[in-house]
């Protein structure tokens, strides 16, 4: 089964609602619940990524029986230095974004602990691919 | 101990989530930064926070946390509160700093 939902940069307002759903969704297949909880985690940061980073992206999500399969591809600034924006504490969100209490450098990291497979791809000055495996 | 008599214990204002207050406290977690309590919280506890918007109820429902204290007199925004109570997840505060709210909490669910 996949669905595809849109997240607009800066909507902090709506941030966390497509994890929300995921989660439902996941529920309802009865998915293992350590499972919905890493996946959740997974997704929301993710999410808030292109809300905090980007203008505008859409996520794919693809629940198999055995496995979901979520991809965010977000059209904004890129990434230039990945492993430098793997790394726990860096960060290159706003002031604003930062009282809000996001973009303490813990979002990718938070991702990587959460996801079975994570491939992250950038283009600098076109956007950025986030692609979530986690297995049941 | 449940939400409810943590809610009596110290005081604390219900700003909704009344229907939800026998939920059980499994621990408790203190921190202003989302990511934080995204990676560190387990669901059942309590989250003491000074942030007020709509993220924090988003994140109190997708950790199924037991309950959001808010501490210095601070309420949650109106779309927090709306959200919250979508959710159904309760919403507390407290007049107390984040130390002393901590340390109480601290006092009730682990002594």
């Amino acid at each position: 089964m996949i669905t595809e939902y849109h997240v607009n940069g800066g909507d902090f307002t709506n941030a966390g609602s497509v994890s929300s759903t995921v989660k439902k969704m996941m529920r309802q297949l009865g998915v293992d619940s350590t499972v919905v909880k890493r996946t959740v985690v997974a997704l929301y940061e993710a999410e808030v990524n292109i809300v905090a980073h980007a203008y505008r992206g859409v996520v794919t999500v693809d629940l198999q029986p055995d496995k979901i399969y979520i991809k965010l591809a977000d059209e904004g600034p890129g990434i230039a230095d990945i492993p430098q924006a793997m790394q726990e504490g860096y960060s290159t969100a706003s002031v604003a974004v930062r009282e809000m209490g996001f973009g303490a450098g813990m979002g990718l990291p938070n991702i990587k602990a959460n996801s079975d497979i994570l491939n992250v791809n950038s283009v600098v000055g076109k956007g950025t691919t986030v692609e979530i495996t986690n297995n049941f | 101990m449940t939400v409810k008599e943590l809610v009596e214990k110290m005081n604390l204002t219900v700003f909704c989530g009344e229907d939800n207050l026998d939920k059980e406290i499994t621990g408790c977690y203190v921190s202003d930064l989302l990511s934080d309590v995204m990676g560190s919280t387990k669901s059942g506890m309590a989250w003491i926070t000074l942030q007020t918007h709509k993220n924090v109820a988003a994140i109190g429902s997708l950790k199924e946390l037991a309950c959001i204290i808010l501490v210095k007199g601070f309420k949650p925004d109106d779309d927090t509160l709306q959200h919250a109570i979508e959710e159904e997840i309760p919403m507390l505060g407290t007049a107390d700093q984040t130390f002393e709210t901590a340390g109480k909490v601290y006092m009730n669910i682990c002594k």
